[in-house]
């Protein structure tokens, strides 16, 4: 297929058959880290945990100041349905109860811990969730009081994107495994050595969702893990393992599905509106572990990797490990200048080291001063199209950054569907006149969604 | 690290390695041997012609900025292009105070009052070249034959003609195999003009060296391969069709691919991404406009050549390409606009 010149391609750049339309090949770096097993990362003596570590509503504080609390307990409870709890990453007290720093620089309620250095660590067990006997409803109730989050990084409650609206039909079980983020190979090893989660949290998917069959969706450059899941099926479960080509950002859900089944999720809509829903491979391993046991997450599976890391390597580390604690552990050079939380096209630059660990971060990536590429200089947009090549939702992003220069927000919505942009990056990666366009719709993004929400409370008002 | 102060910025934190002034050098590395071969073939005028050009370019770019008390542009290498360009499609002859007011014209007029890099409606090199076209038309069709003997021992007086007078033509005049076609039914030798031993502007003789030029930046990514292929595929079609009806009056299209300035035009001028539509079936569309207008003022026109007019129609509709022609935005029956 791919030595061919295919008509159709030559005048519209269509998606060929096993991936979505367009997209970008940023260096990988995964080879540094994808050999190395998952390790226990070490218990800090003082865990931070803050109460907003997912989309939605924040989780309401059930402990108090010096109360001695065990692994795995209950420490904050969910604030309703786009909620959910926090369970204890470590058998401690209670130090404080007081505001937290969080990544977006937002201070939240949070809570201090201490470990105690001669608890056992030992991991309390709750309600399970039986699986043969639990109803739909049952099981996305106990996906909730896991406190489990999407792990690819969104953090969006589990149970709420579970959720099959009424009326709705779902075909596929889509579990992602496609971690298309440079650097990132926690989906990788957690499907090499957590297959009997894996397997074990989509038989509770299928049976929440009422999907008759579930595809894992792996790019080539993970074979091992495609090779090794496909010959650990279980006999009784209907699971494929598709792999498709390497692709940034394939790993977001709408390309996912592109890529897999070759439909495309409505403008506006979920995947669930094409018979799909999509989890993520190390959420489903979570929930293929937790669930039997009633137990609610406590640790999460992490690459802590980039050039400014000595110690590289796939940690299984506990939630609220302070960020700093982390780093003095990998050995971080002196010389760090930008820290992610998440890979470099979509995470987030920390702005200080006092954060902690959230159920979210799926890797940590150090550069030093050396490594760090800025353009120098912006020039002007020279209409090379690069963008428009690059951009998986197919939008014009060089026509966009020339409307948000010159503010024309409502424009940019109306006309060039500005709000299905997702910010993948992809466009500000291959830019050659190093526009910051992921930047500038960001902020258009907002613009235009309060401008929406405005208008609504106006027609409200009248 | 406990006092590290940390670098923020927004995603994506990573760049691809390209960047429009590389892009830009790249172009004038891949117009390089056209110029060195323009230079070995028409000697010494060629080479005045030329730096000529590029000179006036830059410095016409250089002043303009600071008159309008900006930072220089001369750094991203486009005016560099732009006089280039411009010297490669002159004739060897053609007088430098001459050469020198086109390359003023060029970015001035043909850039700098849309704005500068990214706003030319134009190629700039070709607006330059129509009104030298317009205001000198006896000097921009007085050719010089290639490879002459005293090429590089003597500067013809053409070149050197004072400022504003009629230029005295001394050359042993060397018609174009165009020119030779248009008016006296001479077709040239095809291999003569795949290697330049041909009478013609500056820079244009030479196919090969330009297709390989072209190719580099291809290769490198550095051009949309589509522009080309798409004239070039055009032109082929068209004139195939009208050569089987009757060889006798119409030419091969071996000899429209390689004579005048098609090879330049196609790979180099029409290929200027601002002026230019952004979608890959925009630009299939625009090479095949470019490629029916040069058939159609060639062989039906008043004049030998048509490459020119038929790039700077071709850009100025480009917006309008854009405008139709949209790609499908995901998960919509929308197309996205281009215009």
């Amino acid at each position: 297929m791919r030595s061919s010149i295919n008509f159709s391609q030559f005048f519209s750049g269509n998606a060929r058959r096993g991936t979505f339309k367009h997209g970008v090949h940023p260096p990988e770096n995964k080879d540094e880290t994808n050999g190395l097993p998952i390790r226990q990362f070490p218990f800090s003596p003082l865990i931070i945990l803050p109460t907003v570590q997912n989309i939605g509503s924040p989780s309401e504080i059930v402990v108090r100041e010096g109360q001695e609390v065990n692994r795995g307990q209950l420490l904050a409870k969910a604030t309703g349905y786009m909620s959910v709890p926090l369970h204890s990453p470590e058998s401690g007290i209670i130090r404080k109860i007081k505001n937290v720093p969080t990544i977006s620089g937002k201070m939240v309620p949070g809570i201090y811990l201490e470990a105690l250095p001669s608890s056992t660590q030992e991991v309390m067990d709750g309600t399970p969730v039986e699986l043969e006997s639990a109803t739909r409803e049952e099981i996305l109730q106990g996906i909730q009081d896991a406190g489990i989050v999407g792990l690819g990084g969104a953090a969006f409650p589990t149970h709420v994107k579970l959720k099959v609206p009424d009326g709705k039909v779902c075909e596929y079980l889509m579990i992602n495994g496609i971690e298309c983020e440079p650097y990132l190979t926690t989906d990788h090893r957690v499907m090499l050595e957590q297959a009997d989660d894996i397997f074990m949290g989509i038989r509770y998917l299928l049976k929440s969702t009422g999907a008759p069959k579930a595809i894992i969706g792996i790019e080539a450059n993970k074979l091992d893990a495609a090779e090794h899941l496909r010959s650990n099926i279980p006999e009784d479960l209907p699971v494929t393992v598709e792999v498709v080509p390497v692709k940034y950002p394939q790993g977001s859900e709408k390309m996912l599905i592109t890529s897999v089944l070759g439909r495309e999720v409505p403008s506006g809509g979920l995947p669930i509106d094409v018979g799909v829903v999509v989890a993520n491979v190390a959420t489903t391993a979570e929930i293929g572990r937790l669930l039997p046991h009633g137990r609610g997450i406590q640790e999460r599976v992490i690459t802590i990797t980039g050039p400014g890391v000595k110690k590289k390597g796939n940690y299984l580390v506990p939630i609220g490990t302070p960020l700093r604690y982390v780093l003095e552990q990998v050995e971080a050079a002196e010389n760090i200048s930008e820290v992610y939380m998440g890979g470099p096209m979509m995470g987030v630059a920390v702005s200080n080291l006092d954060i902690s660990i959230v159920k979210g971060t799926s890797g940590i990536v150090v550069f030093t001063s050396e490594d760090v590429k800025r353009p120098t200089k912006i020039y002007p947009c020279i209409k090379c199209g690069a963008c428009v090549d690059a951009c998986p939702m197919t939008l014009n992003p060089s026509k966009l950054g020339i409307l948000a220069k010159f503010e024309s927000y409502d424009l940019m919505a109306d006309e060039y569907n500005l709000l299905d942009c997702f910010e993948c990056g992809s466009c500000s990666y291959v830019c050659p006149s190093h526009i910051p366009l992921v930047q500038y719709f960001r902020l258009s993004k907002s613009i235009v969604r309060k401008r929406i929400v405005a208008r609504k409370e106006l027609e409200y008002v009248q | 690290m406990s006092s590290k102060t940390l670098n923020i910025s927004t995603s994506p934190h990573i760049i691809a390695n390209v960047s429009t002034d590389t892009i830009m050098l790249n172009v004038v590395y891949a117009l390089l041997p056209v110029a060195g071969f323009a230079v070995y073939s028409f000697g010494i005028n060629a080479l005045l012609v030329i730096l000529t050009t590029t000179i006036s370019a830059v410095g016409t770019e250089h002043y303009l900025c600071k008159l309008s008390k900006k930072e220089s542009t001369v750094g991203d290498w486009s005016a560099v292009i732009s006089g280039l360009l411009l010297g490669l499609t002159l004739p060897p002859t053609f007088p430098l105070w001459m050469a020198f007011f086109g390359g003023v014209i060029a970015i001035a007029l043909g850039k700098f009052i849309f704005g500068g890099l990214g706003y030319n409606v134009f190629n700039p090199a070709l607006v330059g070249r129509a009104v030298l076209q317009a205001a000198f038309p006896v000097a921009m069709t007085t050719w010089y034959p290639a490879m002459a003997l005293d090429r590089f021992s003597s500067i013809s007086t053409s070149v050197l003609s004072t400022p504003f007078m009629q230029p005295t033509v001394d050359v042993v005049s060397g018609a174009t195999p165009l020119s030779a076609f248009k008016f006296d039914n001479i077709i040239a030798d095809s291999s003569d003009m795949a290697l330049g031993l041909i009478s013609g502007s500056t820079g244009e003789t030479c196919a090969v060296l330009i297709l390989l030029g072209g190719i580099y930046l291809i290769i490198r990514k550095m051009m949309n391969w589509r522009i080309p292929v798409a004239i070039l595929g055009t032109v082929i079609v068209l004139s195939g069709i009208l050569y089987l009806v009757d060889p006798q009056i119409y030419p091969s299209p071996v000899f429209m691919l390689f004579s005048g300035g098609l090879m330049l035009g196609a790979i180099f001028m029409a290929t200027d991404m601002v002026a230019s539509p952004i979608t890959p079936l925009g630009v299939v569309v625009y090479g095949a406009i470019i490629g029916i207008l040069v058939v159609v003022i060639r062989i039906w026109g008043g004049l030998p050549e048509g490459v020119m007019y038929a790039i700077l129609l071709a850009n100025a509709i480009s917006p309008h390409i854009d405008n139709m022609i949209r790609l499908r935005v995901y998960g919509t029956s929308k197309q996205t606009k281009h215009d």
